[in-house]
């Protein structure tokens, strides 16, 4: 198993770490710092209203202790919960910039320019980033569509976010999303008008942007009737960040006949081979399918992070709903994946579709923790699990969590699971074919996520692929 | 200078040899048959030429294609050209054989600073070569020999290295698991890739395959050794007799 070992101690291709000039509050929180936080972003007053009753409660709650999730204690005092970035670039060209990230980068394919941009370049007016924003903004105006930061949101349209806002992730929802609720740094917000179907991926755009995003990441997406919309997050850069804790919350709302497909990449830094200074993601993410015939369908492909939480859920509210969850979560040296997703069947002929595959190197622990709820009015509700492992050498493990909740006679709940290992026969086998065993991992991993990566948009799928194929890349030879 | 030189090779598992010196010289053109008793250590000598790490060789020289065989990575003899058709294939799930064959077939053209191949011209290849070892289309499409059948498997096998064209193929019991007419088309699919510049070491325990693809030498292994080598009237003989003579004999003289 020696060549298996020195894949799995392959270490991170490194991000970076930006040294940005902040405008910061001071360490620490209570009502001051949120409303402060507040009155910096010029919000309305029923925002900071929220905010403070979202912080009462969070004082009330006690920190959540799940089996595979022990982690340092979090001091909550000494995090800085509010800091503007200033984009000054730091470097004058590219061969400033460490090589072994501009390397990491050609692996993945990602432009010269944009290169420029993540790793902190001063670029030409052509790729002004400004200007890329503005045509791009042009054309969704043109359709009614709203797509801006969410504070923008909270000031250019106040309405759409006191109306939706908590509507599926209630700020009491869990000690972190109530945390987020009380200090949310920033995020983006999406309103999509009736009928009308976005003709771009939203924020691929935006990929350079997002690159620089905060601890506290609150996003909002509202489909409106008849609409479509398929967003993307994060990027399979690397990404350093100097924050342990990242407390995201998304919330999806779809109307009648709406469907929004929410995809993201998650790749922050997941420590070192002890996992020390690896993020922390501690993320609620979920989706209401409101009105009948709407759909909303989650695919993630979750590679850093030291240990991530996170249950993409979706409460199928309307008749004939449709929910999804495609995922792909890969561990390795300490990192930890407690992943998986929430099913709730509220309305007639609601259909749901889980397909989970995780994948464990090294000492890495993945996790999938389910749960189908059918409630009793949900006749005819239709849910498909599928949940797969795959181990990769013999320290590492993988552990399966489904619950299932039936309240109705007429639904149908079936689950599937697998465990398979990479065994040194497979690679045998491959290698007498002239396959080496990196290349041999990447195709039988490639083929194993299969499913999840036709789920994604075609380029994020492009580069989701090669980052697995980086991420377990090893000095082999 | 020979294709293949093997000079008093031992070798097996951690603290155990299999393999108790063995003297072998394969020359281009050649077919060799290897035959012995269950446990003489047959398919050990193939892994340890393909270069299974499980394995280990502990004394002697293998020479291929004139490097030391030892020098080279199992996916360097791959590239170097040669082929160890399995006696038990290894699935590979989520991989379309005909992408792995792709891969496989890239690497070898990567290996000898030739440009890849392109999509068109190696589906053209495929279908050639699913005709000449009459192989189903279907089974190129799905995943390397996941839930194909024990003949699908072997059948596969010789498909494998139809396409990788290499110049020296190790068949561990190719024919066991056929039914007769698949024996039959695997036997024509071996035949038409002999040409006077590869050779094949072809283990088996049955003369029904030596019918179809003639061997130039016959050897019988038992204990990890060549305890005799003949023409291809040696296969008959066991056939006929077992080995129980073999075993006296080897006995006898030791
Ligand atoms: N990995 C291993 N661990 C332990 N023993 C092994 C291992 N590999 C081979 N052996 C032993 O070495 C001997 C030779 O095995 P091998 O598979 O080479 O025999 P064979 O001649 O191919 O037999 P058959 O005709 O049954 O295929 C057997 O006794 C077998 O049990
Ligand atoms: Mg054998």
């Amino acid at each position: 198993m020696e060549a298996i070992e020195t894949l799995a101690q392959q270490e991170y291709k490194e991000g970076w770490v930006t040294d940005i000039e902040m405008e910061t509050a001071p360490p620490g929180l209570n009502e001051d710092i949120i409303r402060f936080i507040s009155a910096k972003k010029n919000e309305p007053a029923f925002l900071l209203e929220w905010r403070l009753k979202a912080y009462r409660h969070w004082l009330t709650m006690k920190e959540p202790n799940w089996q595979y999730m022990a982690y340092p204690p979090v001091d909550y005092q000494d995090i800085v919960y509010y800091a503007a970035p200033k984009n000054t670039p730091q470097y004058n060209s590219l061969d400033e910039v460490d090589p072994e990230l501009l390397e990491t980068y050609d692996k993945l394919g990602i432009p010269l320019e944009e290169q420029k941009v993540l790793a902190g370049v001063a670029v030409d007016a052509v790729f002004d980033s400004v200007s890329v924003h503005t045509t791009f903004k042009d054309k969704l105006a043109e359709l009614s569509i709203i797509f801006c930061s969410f504070s923008e949101a909270a000031q250019e349209h106040p309405d759409l976010v006191e109306k939706y806002l908590g509507t599926v992730v209630p700020y009491r929802d869990n000690f972190f999303a109530t945390l987020n609720s009380a200090v949310f740094s920033d995020g983006s917000f999406c309103y999509i008008p009736p009928g009308v179907r976005c003709p771009m991926e939203l924020s691929t755009y935006f990929r350079i942007n997002t690159a620089g995003t905060g601890q506290f990441e609150r996003t909002l997406i509202i489909a409106d009737e008849g609409s479509y919309v398929s967003y993307l997050e994060g990027c399979t850069a690397p990404m350093r960040d100097e924050n342990q804790l990242h407390a995201a919350v998304v919330e999806l709302v779809a109307l009648k006949d709406a469907q929004i497909k929410y995809s993201t990449v998650q790749n922050w830094y997941p420590g070192n081979e002890e996992g020390k200074g690896g993020v922390y993601n501690f993320v609620t993410k979920r989706g209401a399918c409101k009105g009948e015939n709407s759909k909303i369908s989650w695919t993630q492909v979750e590679t850093g992070s030291a240990i991530t939480w996170k249950y993409p859920s979706v409460i199928l509210q309307g008749d004939h709903s449709i929910g999804e969850f495609y995922s792909v979560a890969l561990t390795r040296n300490k990192q930890v994946a407690d992943t998986g997703t929430k099913m709730i069947h509220v309305g007639k002929n609601s259909r749901s579709t889980v397909v989970s595959k995780g994948i464990s190197a090294g000492n890495g622990q993945n996790v999938y923790r389910g749960r189908i709820q059918v409630l009793k009015k949900a006749d005819g509700a239709r849910n498909y699990t599928q949940c797969d492992s795959m181990l990769i050498g013999d320290r590492c493990g993988a552990h399966t969590f489904p619950y299932i909740d039936v309240g109705n006679n007429s639904a149908s709940v079936e689950h599937e699971a697998s465990t398979a290992r990479i065994s040194e026969d497979q690679l045998f086998y491959c290698k007498t074919r002239g396959i080496s065993t990196e290349d041999a991992i990447s195709m039988i991993i490639n083929g194993f996520c299969k499913e999840v990566f036709q789920e994604l948009p075609m380029e994020f799928a492009v580069e989701a692929k090669k980052l697995l194929g980086i991420s377990l890349e090893g000095s082999v030879g | 200078m020979a294709l293949l030189e093997i000079k008093d090779l031992r070798g097996g598992i951690k603290d155990q040899d299999i393999i108790n010196g063995i003297d072998l010289t394969v020359d281009r053109g050649e077919v060799h048959a290897i035959m012995g008793p269950n446990g003489s250590g047959k398919s050990t000598l193939g892994k340890i030429l393909a270069g299974h790490e499980e394995y280990e060789e502990t004394g002697g020289t293998v020479r291929f294609q004139d490097k030391d065989l030892f020098e080279l990575t199992p996916e360097e003899r791959a590239n170097e050209g040669m082929f160890l058709a399995f006696q038990y294939p290894v699935e590979i799930p989520g991989v379309s054989n005909a992408y792995f064959l792709r891969a496989a077939m890239n690497e070898r053209l990567k290996y000898r600073g030739e440009p890849e191949i392109s999509a068109g011209a190696f589906r053209r290849l495929l279908n050639e070569k699913m005709k000449q070892v009459d192989m189903d289309p279907e089974l190129a499409r799905r995943p390397v020999n996941e839930d194909f059948s024990g003949g699908e498997k072997k059948r596969n096998e010789i498909f494998h290295m139809a396409v990788l064209e290499p110049t020296l193929s190790i068949l561990d019991e190719t024919d066991s698991g056929l039914d007769i007419d698949a024996m039959r088309i695997v036997a024509h699919g071996i035949n038409q890739q002999r040409t006077a510049d590869n050779a094949m070491i072809v283990i088996t325990h049955y003369q029904r395959l030596l019918d179809y693809v003639v061997p130039d030498y016959v050897h019988v292994m038992y204990q990890g050794r060549i305890v005799k080598s003949g023409r291809k009237e040696l296969a008959f003989e066991l056939e006929e007799k077992g080995y129980e003579w073999i075993r006296e004999e080897v006995e006898a003289a030791g």
